[in-house]
């Protein structure tokens, strides 16, 4: 595959490191590139005339709890990042995008317009973490009412629990 | 595009649109031009962060009721959400554009109707609610509703520790339990690094082939019952009733099994597994062979099945489709094939593909598939390695009940896993493995403690049925449910 992209190797930690045997079944290599914002757009597009035939995954994470996470130099952390799985059938191959979305403009480019298949993965990413995908066509709630306030997956966003009745204790009668 | 905040709520700033060409106006019913400005525009960055009243942003808690979720009208429908629905999913592999005005977007309001079919319909597997636009019978647009059954279990994984998150995903995909807990231990020992004992990857693999087969049992089963065929709902009930009956034997339960668990499972094989996996083969074998003269010669159910839902290879790669539904088109691909997790490299099996991408396609893959999987079972039962079930590591594994009476150590090893769980060295990994449904994803980002600090579950059902608005499109309503059936979703697994 000739393409200008560096895969920058996973991050320590992940696969890389530990179990350093030549046979790892269900441990696939973790090809990790991080793209800005600006390059997102391009980069995935690049990946997908280049034999990355299906967008497996597209999910969002929160990193307001862990800031200091590992990331190669020059990749600047925000709170949330867009992690994108492109899959590549005829090669099997798989790549991982992982793109740097600040908390002051959560906005990053659709992708519905190269892997119509985002459509659904991109509203949920919306919908939990109030991330917006610019150019999707129906970016409305999926999982959650459509009435409903705020952003579950967030990390500032409390868990609900309910009080364990015990046997015994005063019922609310 | 980039948002400019002078655009603002410009009406018809159609982001997509933009970046192809704006197709040509389509004419209406009553003569006027109706262009994509009149319709409403989708929702995007700019209508997002449009200041408020006073000129100050509006901030996130203004926006959360964005929009509805249900299918609207045409004339309320925006230019882009018509065209994700009718022609965006139909572009050419090259990139070129379809154009949705030639397509059939010509209908006014007045000559369709929108129903509802769901959330409570016995045939939509759970509670999915299906709106259809429908031109008298033809269904031409295809909404699915989804998150009736959302709880929220993301939310919950990052709340349990480690040894706690297989309780957890065993509830999403409740018909193949053991798949979902399979890749979440699958993500968390890549994290740990550590190298599972032969005999442990070999249970797993007999376990999720057994669990494929009463899976797409009873896929069998209810797609028979929506079809009509009330006798492969009994039979196919009967069957994976054998099947459950040994997973209660071996986990202790039925469903919800919490057996594979990160490094290795909760047990061994109960003695005379091979015996009760045998039979299990040498019945459910030679019954799929009866399931082929009840259905397949059928002339009822080939009418109902035969080119009805039509996916081909190149729309189903688009919407990400995996599994039965990706390889009913042609496509052979199988991650147990492709990408070989556990030991599937070291078993003999083939890639079961179809041609036509219809509901006959999909029903045969998966008939096929189950004689595969017991191809498969039976290979395991001859080359299950003996050794340990689970990895001898005495800060993921509890120690043995019997250790516990006489040594300290164990016990005060017991009490840490099962209390504060045990630690994950902090990255992130994104694991797949094939699951009945197709390719079921674990990304799991650990921060160094003792619980996820993110798990998503990439679950095959949630993207699949982005499928149905395509396959459904030009069909009878009447296929509706036959359609709707072969996509084979779970419903659990798709609001999590």
């Amino acid at each position: 595959m000739t393409t200008a992209v560096q895969p920058t190797p996973a991050p320590a930690g992940g696969s890389d490191s530990g179990g350093a045997s030549s046979r790892a079944p269900g441990r696939p290599v973790q090809e990790v590139v991080h793209p800005t914002r600006a390059q997102y757009l391009a980069e995935v597009g690049r990946y997908r005339s280049n034999g990355f035939e299906m967008c497996a995954d597209l999910c969002a994470v929160d990193y307001l709890t862990h800031p200091d996470r590992r990331l190669p130099d020059g990749v600047p952390h925000e709170r949330f990042e867009v992690v994108v799985n492109l899959l590549s059938l005829s090669a099997a191959r798989r790549v991982r995008l992982r793109v740097q979305v600040p908390e002051s403009d959560p906005v990053v480019p659709s992708l519905f317009d190269l892997y119509p298949g985002v459509e659904a993965m991109e509203r949920e990413a919306f919908d939990l973490f109030g991330i917006v995908f610019d150019g999707h066509p129906d970016l409305t709630r999926i999982l959650m009412p459509e009435d409903w306030e705020g952003h579950p997956l967030r990390k500032d966003y409390g868990v609900g629990r309910v009080p364990v009745q015990f046997k015994g204790a005063p019922g609310p009668r | 595009m980039e948002p400019t905040p002078e655009e603002g709520t410009a009406a018809g700033t159609d982001a997509v649109e933009g970046a192809t060409g704006t197709p040509p106006p389509r004419p209406d019913r009553s003569g006027e031009v109706r262009t994509d400005s009149d319709l409403a525009p989708p929702l995007s960055g700019e209508t997002y962060f449009a200041p408020g009243p006073d000129g100050e942003p509006a901030g996130l808690v203004a926006e959360t009721s964005e929009g509805s979720q249900e299918l609207t009208r045409r004339g309320t429908t925006g230019a882009g959400e018509l065209r994700r629905e009718v022609g965006a999913v139909l572009r050419l592999p090259e990139g070129v554009v379809v154009d949705p005005s030639n397509i059939d977007v010509e209908q006014s309001d007045d000559n369709t109707m929108i129903i509802n079919m769901g959330p409570q319909h016995p045939s939509t597997h759970g509670v999915l609610r299906l709106m259809f636009e429908l031109d008298g019978e033809t269904v031409l647009r295809t909404k699915p509703v989804i998150g009736y059954l959302h709880t929220g279990m993301e939310k919950t994984a990052e709340e349990l520790t480690y040894v706690q998150g297989s309780t957890n995903v065993t509830r999403m995909d409740y018909l193949s339990p053991l798949h979902n807990e399979l890749v979440l231990s699958l993500a968390v020992e890549a994290l740990l690094g550590i190298e599972m004992p032969p005999r442990s990857d070999w249970i797993r693999m007999l376990l999720t082939e057994l669990n494929r087969v009463s899976s797409h049992l009873m896929w069998m089963a209810t797609n028979g019952m929506d079809l009509g065929s009330t006798s492969m709902m009994i039979y196919g009930f009967r069957e994976r009733e054998m099947i459950l009956a040994f997973f209660e034997k071996t986990t202790g339960l039925r469903m919800n099994h919490n057996f594979i668990r990160p490094g290795g499972t909760a047990a061994d094989l109960p003695d005379g597994w091979e015996d009760d996996v045998t039979v299990i083969c040498d019945t459910v074998l030679p019954r799929t062979d009866e399931y082929d003269e009840l259905l397949t010669g059928q002339p009822v159910f080939r009418q109902r099945t035969e080119s009805i839902g039509t996916i081909s290879a190149e729309e189903a790669l688009a919407l990400s489709l995996t599994g039965p539904i990706l390889r009913s088109t042609g496509v052979p691909w199988d991650l147990r094939r492709s990408m070989p997790y556990l030991r599937y490299d070291e078993v003999d099996f083939d890639v079961i593909v179809g041609t036509y991408g219809d509901n006959f396609d999909r029903y045969s893959v998966r008939l096929n598939e189950i004689r595969e999987s017991i191809r498969i079972i039976r290979q395991i039962v001859e080359k299950m390695p003996a050794g340990d079930y689970r990895v001898q590591d005495k800060k993921v594994t509890p120690p043995p009940r019997a250790r516990i009476d006489e040594s300290m150590e164990a016990l005060i090893h017991h009490f840490k896993v099962f209390t504060e769980g045990f630690k994950v060295p902090e990255g992130e990994v994104y694991v797949a493995i094939e699951s009945p449904r197709g390719e079921l994803g674990c990304y799991l980002v650990a921060d160094g403690s003792s619980k996820a600090y993110r798990m998503h579950i990439r679950g095959p059902s949630f993207v699949n049925l982005q499928g149905l608005p395509l396959m459904m499109r030009g069909g009878l309503v009447a296929d509706a449910v036959a359609v709707c059936s072969s996509v084979d979703p779970v419903m659990g697994e798709v609001d999590r």
